[in-house]
């Protein structure tokens, strides 16, 4: 910090003693700059980086706390289990399809959101406050309510809105609904969608309301009708966005626990990867293959991630360069 | 710019005498200063839709558990506040406050955390860069990319090891370090919109950092601090892994409490929706707050 202050209040001083120290000033000033970075970047390493390495170390291991006998050197010995053991293949498979359809879906209905509040009309602002509560109910708090007061079959509120509808209609035989035990994929994809539509809106609509509107005006000026303007001129402009939302939206969504844990405790083919890497190393305690899960799931966010930095670098540059 | 351009539209096409018809047409679809009935119906309907669940949670936790538990639904039923007194009463066993004031400290002292460690980092990378400051952001970035499964494990053995196993300070650490890439990059690009010509003014002026901080950078990025302490307290109040795998009894905090109700049956369905509205409403609150700026923290300061 002083140093920093120093260089700033004292630009005649590097004047008046020229050459000498020159590259020792140099190298302090460089120090200077680094300085106030230093903390952060320190305790992010320890912290994030070396566990992972522990948890790479961990996976080449034979390691179940409960027989501490066998503990010992196991080459790809758990990655071989993790691709082969039914259990943990079927949720890589479950990870892949529920990121997939709820970062589709989401998508798809977010930009739909967008499209319409970004236009002008009564009531707007209450409206997008409204659209963006379901991402602010804290996830557990969020997935009880899906799993208690909507998805219940015998007093959930979707089989009670389809009793009355029906019952309007003199009807006592509704059409009632088990989603948690006939499709417990569906149900947690479904309040996954629900919670994540209102993030994929609030990035298309900032990048709907960065888009430039002389361009839009002339093409209206020329005729275009409004899908034409959306294809050829929303659309090209949005691409950057809706891909920043997806692959973000992908980098959360795989990572997820709360929904899975509450929703179905996993079951019923449920369990994505890190619900199945809790158990594995939480219950099973068989730290190997929990740590060679571990090690699949980076290196399936890595794949992700390596798009997802790429996106997020061009808007970065497109920033930098104003 | 962009706020000029729509009052441009509406003359143009006035002054203008050729083919009019194509272009009213085109215009009253698109013209964004003009209200759009249809548009806004459709919003309206699908903002209900989405907030049914919300709003259902919340009527739910004022009734009583028989008006609760109908079905077809008892929309009408006498609002009570039976729901929050029992959850709050210590006849229903375990008191809230516990986890309540655990969230409350974890999320709090960890947000402090985190400013003081992204504060001075944002202005390394921002304001006096220092030298591949990109790589460095994305350093950090790719911290955030790395799943919380990936490093657990590792985790939870050092803290059974040196006994920090249930003990929030060891929570606090975890969620400062979940946090702090985030913060680093929302607060750089808030940074970043410190006009150079307002701190070379400062520094001709004579002024040092402490008054160009104070006078200078604070009033530009003071709304955006604000901004990133909300997010980041929203994302601790928020967790669950990390919580329900490093404490338990003493330690476990609000959504670790909630767990308990993963397996409740119906019998207390109101109190169930009474502690997801009493659970939420920080995170609403400090949510609505921070609404313009949460898309930023979101997608990591790179969409504004």
């Amino acid at each position: 910090m002083t140093t920093a202050t120093a260089r700033i209040s004292r630009p005649g001083h590097a004047i008046a003693k020229p050459s000498r120290n020159k590259a020792t000033r140099e190298r302090a000033l460089a120090w200077a700059r680094r300085a106030p970075l230093l903390p952060a970047l320190i305790f992010l390493i320890i912290v994030t980086q070396l566990p992972f390495v522990v948890t790479l170390i961990i996976s080449f291991l034979n390691w179940n706390s409960l027989s501490p006998g066998t503990t010992g050197f196991a080459g790809f010995e758990n990655y071989v289990t993790v691709l082969t053991d039914p259990d943990l293949r079927q949720a890589i498979f479950t990870t892949i399809l529920l990121t997939v359809a709820v970062v589709l879906a989401s998508l798809v209905v977010g930009l739909g959101l967008a499209l319409l509040l970004d236009k002008k009309f009564i009531g707007r602002g209450l409206a997008r406050t409204l659209l963006i509560a379901p991402f602010l109910v804290v996830p557990v708090a969020a997935a009880l309510i899906w799993k208690h007061a909507l998805l219940n079959p015998t007093y959930g509120l979707i089989n009670g809105v389809l009793t009355w509808i029906w019952s309007l209609f003199g009807s006592d035989t509704p059409p009632q609904l088990d989603l948690l035990s006939q499709a417990p994929l569906m149900a947690v994809i479904i309040s996954l969608v629900w919670q994540w539509t209102p993030f994929m809106m609030l990035i298309l609509l900032a990048g709907l309301q960065s888009r430039p509107m002389d361009t839009v005006e002339a093409a209206q000026m020329d005729g275009a009708t409004p899908w034409a303007i959306f294809r050829h001129l929303t659309l090209p402009h949005l691409r950057q966005y809706l891909e920043l939302g997806g692959l973000l939206g992908a980098i959360y969504i795989v990572q997820n626990f709360d929904a899975v844990f509450t929703l179905t405790a996993g079951g019923l083919g449920t369990a994505n990867l890190p619900y199945a890497i809790y158990q594995t190393f939480y219950f099973a305690n068989e730290y190997g293959l929990a740590s060679a899960a571990g090690v699949v799931v980076v290196i399936g966010t890595i794949l992700v991630a390596t798009f997802a930095l790429r996106t997020v670098f061009s808007l970065f540059k497109k920033e930098a360069a104003r | 710019m962009s706020t000029l351009s729509p009052a441009a539209a509406r003359i143009t096409p006035e002054k203008s005498s050729t083919p009019a018809g194509l272009r009213r047409r085109g215009k009253s679809r698109m013209d964004p200063t003009r209200n759009n009935t249809a548009a806004g119906i459709a919003a309206w309907l699908l903002a209900l839709l989405f907030a049914t669940p919300v709003l259902w949670m919340i009527l739910t936790s004022f009734h009583s558990e028989t008006d609760a538990a109908t079905n077809p639904p008892s929309i009408a039923a006498n609002l009570t506040l039976d729901a929050y007194k029992e959850f709050f009463g210590e006849a229903s066993g375990v008191s809230p406050w516990p986890s309540l004031i655990n969230s409350a400290t974890a999320s709090i002292l960890s947000t402090v955390l985190v400013l003081i460690l992204a504060i001075p980092a944002a202005y390394a990378l921002s304001i006096k860069p220092v030298k591949k400051w990109t790589d460095v952001m994305f350093f950090f970035l790719s911290t955030k990319m790395m799943p919380v499964v990936a490093a657990i494990l590792p985790l939870y053995l050092f803290a059974r090891t040196v006994g920090a196993l249930d003990n929030i300070w060891f929570l606090i650490l975890m969620y400062t370090s979940m946090n702090l890439p985030i913060a680093v990059w929302m607060m750089r690009s808030f940074l970043a919109e410190v006009p150079v010509e307002m701190l070379e003014a400062a520094q001709i002026d004579g002024a040092n950092l402490i008054v160009t901080l104070r006078k200078v950078i604070a009033p530009v990025a003071m709304p955006g601090i604000a901004a990133t302490a909300l997010i980041c307290f929203i994302f601790s109040w928020n967790e669950l892994l990390l919580a329900r795998v490093l404490t338990g009894v003493v330690a476990g905090t609000a959504p670790v409490f909630l767990t308990g109700f993963v397996s409740g049956q119906g019998l207390f369905l109101a109190k169930v929706c009474a502690a997801a509205v009493v659970i939420s409403l920080p995170v609403l609150f400090a949510g609505f707050a921070a609404q313009d700026k949460l898309v930023q923290g979101l997608s990591l300061g790179a969409v504004k």
